[in-house]
């Protein structure tokens, strides 16, 4: 183990993975040089070269239709977006493209394309650059997304996205880059996509979070456990495939959801999880669901209007301490 | 220079690309195909001249009006007409019908339902070859309508400034459905926005199948020796409407009318032929007689096929090891 940033375990699985197989490259903005502006491909052009470390004119469609057409040609590409954001420019190329190029060619395409990069709040980027996008990609069939919460998670699931012959969307989280986290050395760790990870576990009520939230979950579940109750945390890792199983056996224990993500609460992904929940365990629930997002506002520049429209620590609390009655 | 052996496989082709798009006609009047069917039938010396000068393993990605392209790219009538009748056997399994079969083993990767969807994947397609130093070029067929989206700008300068191994075809038909290009398009000829990429663009006559050829060879030669990209617009005409259901009420029939009885590329081509001797005109009329029998074969194929099975209808969404 070694303890790494999650910007640094990126980058070495990235290396790595170029080392390993000649068919994998990055192409996206500013990575050359400068080396992505979180440093995720810092100097790798020097053992790689710039046609392995490529960077792209400012064209969001054609670096990500790029990718499609080279995946369909034997390819491994990673696209770096310099935010995620930037997906909704060149959203044909993924949503219609991407997503959809194997089932509708009957199954005889592969595409092998991870499209990453950073989203989320924090470092005051405003309105169109600090969105959560995850839900939206999880709507379309086709196409894998992975939300890594430190360091590790980020090494294990960015090496079976690199290695997964689908279209992966990899939402890394911009306040984490520079968080440690303790990273397994071995060149060949992955994290099986659809494998949540219980963080904590409780009894009393279970806390569903990802990436942000997950660290948030778990000062969440701290403060809890003075006031006596104990809280079962769970990071789903990847959004699509879901580990829906992990969490309807802990709300068979516990018997009590809050789901709380930064993507904005109407039409979430933790809507779709309370409803599942509602669905697989609705017998052994002893108080409504409560989900979680950001308000239907933009997200503005003001670090307090920021917070203001996220979900904080203490209205995580306070909905874990209404389901318990409390 | 074309082959003579060129010379018939591009007649051929032409000729299995026009009685395949009149019988797909035939039954979508019948009632025995449905969903948006857009035929090609007056443009085929374009995809006929190109795709003379590739192997299976270059690429071409297609367009909305695909069937002309996938054709010339080695695929058969039957299982491309079994498709666009949504069957199991067709291309696709009854999961693209007409606007979307692609066959990878010929390096086609796919017709593109999205106006310009298709050229930066060609793009990436071309980066690969480059990436991969091989010697395979990448043909992006599109309408005149794609050269107003954004993904033609974007990918001709990305092709331009990564100097790819990329041939990008417009396929100017006088139309966007209903507009006539002159309403949509602020540039006479489309080739000529490939000043403002720095590359190479030219017009030709697209019915004309030794123009678009000596272009394309040109450009092939030029993406080969590692230059980079060529546009080069072939300018044609939509003999049928936009679809099959198309009541063309935006054009006058005489101009329909003039093109298809002086300007069709197949006459064209065959009188050309005949006149320098290449072939006689009992040859090439067996040639013509011999695609209408596949064409006919083809739908007989198509509809005696099995519908794909509702309980597969998950399968293939994602590629599971």
């Amino acid at each position: 183990m070694s303890k790494k940033t999650y910007a640094t375990a990126i980058r070495d699985v990235i290396a790595e993975e170029m080392r390993r197989d000649e068919n994998v490259f990055v192409m996206g903005e500013d990575i050359e040089l400068l080396g992505g502006i979180f440093g995720c491909t810092r100097d790798l052009y020097k053992e790689f070269g710039t046609d392995r470390i490529r960077n792209t004119p400012i064209s969001e469609a054609a670096m990500i239709g790029a990718g499609v057409g080279a995946a369909c040609a034997g390819m491994r590409p990673i696209v770096e977006l310099m935010y995620m954001d930037f997906t909704l420019v060149a959203a044909d190329q993924i949503i219609n493209q991407a997503a959809k190029t194997r089932y509708i060619f009957g199954g005889k395409a592969k595409i092998p394309l991870v499209i990453r990069g950073q989203q989320g709040i924090g470092r005051g980027n405003a309105a169109t650059h600090s969105q959560s996008l995850e839900t939206i990609f999880m709507h379309f069939p086709g196409i894998k997304v992975a939300c890594p919460s430190n360091a590790a998670d980020a090494a294990g699931l960015l090496r079976t996205a690199i290695r997964d012959d689908n279209p992966v969307m990899f939402f890394e989280h911009k306040a984490l880059y520079a968080s440690k986290f303790e990273v397994p050395d071995d060149p060949d760790f992955c994290i099986p996509f659809g494998q949540a990870e219980i963080k904590r576990t409780g009894k009393d009520v279970t806390i569903v979070g990802s990436l942000l939230y997950v660290s948030r979950a778990l000062e969440a579940a701290a403060e809890l456990e003075k006031m006596g109750i104990d809280a079962e945390v769970i990071d789903p890792r990847t959004m699509v495939p879901f580990d829906m199983d992990t969490i309807i056996e802990s709300v068979k224990k516990t018997g009590k959801l809050v789901v709380v993500h930064e993507a904005h609460k109407v039409a979430g992904w933790g809507a779709e999880v309370a409803s599942q929940v509602v669905d697989g365990a609705f017998k052994y629930l002893d108080a409504a669901p409560i989900h979680l997002g950001a308000k239907a506002c933009p997200l503005p520049f003001n670090i307090e209007l920021e917070n203001a429209v996220v979900p904080s620590v203490q209205q995580i609390v306070e909905a874990a301490k209404k389901v318990c009655y409390r | 220079m074309i082959s003579k052996e060129q010379k018939l496989w591009i007649y051929e082709i032409m000729n299995k690309i026009r009685y395949f798009e009149l019988k797909a006609l035939r039954l979508f009047e019948e009632n025995k195909l449905r969903g948006s069917v857009h035929l090609y039938a007056g443009e085929e010396a374009v995809a006929a001249a190109v795709c003379a000068q590739l192997t299976d393993d270059d690429y071409i990605t297609s367009t909305h009006r695909g069937h002309g392209h996938c054709i010339a790219k080695g695929a058969q009538l039957d299982k491309a007409m079994a498709e666009l009748m949504g069957k199991e056997t067709g291309y696709c399994k009854g999961r693209s019908g007409s606007m979307h079969i692609a066959d990878f083993t010929k390096g086609n990767l796919g017709a593109n339902a999205i106006v310009g969807g298709g050229i930066p994947i060609a793009t990436g397609a071309a980066l690969a070859a480059k990436l991969q130093k091989n010697d395979k070029v990448a043909v992006s067929f599109f309408g005149d309508g794609a050269s107003n989206e954004g993904t033609f700008h974007e990918s001709l300068n990305l092709a331009a400034v990564w100097k790819l191994p990329i041939i990008f075809i417009c396929e100017n038909n006088g139309f966007g459905i209903s507009v006539p290009v002159a309403q949509s398009t602020s540039v006479e000829n489309i080739s000529d926005r490939a000043v403002g990429y720095g590359i190479p663009g030219v017009t030709v006559d697209g019915n004309d199948v030794f123009a678009v050829y000596e272009a394309f060879e040109t450009a092939v030669k030029r993406a080969k020796a590692g230059d980079g990209p060529t546009l080069i617009e072939c300018k044609t005409y939509r003999t049928l409407g936009h679809w099959t259901g198309d009541p063309q009420t935006y054009r006058d029939k005489k101009d329909v009318e003039m093109w298809r009885d002086t300007k069709d590329p197949i006459q064209l081509f065959k009188k050309v032929l005949v006149d320098a001797g290449d072939f006689t005109a009992a040859e090439l009329d067996a040639i013509e007689e011999a695609a209408k029998v596949e064409a006919d074969a083809a739908a007989e194929f198509a509809i005696n096929s099995p519908n794909p099975d509702p309980a597969d209808v998950m399968d293939d969404v994602f590629y599971d090891a």
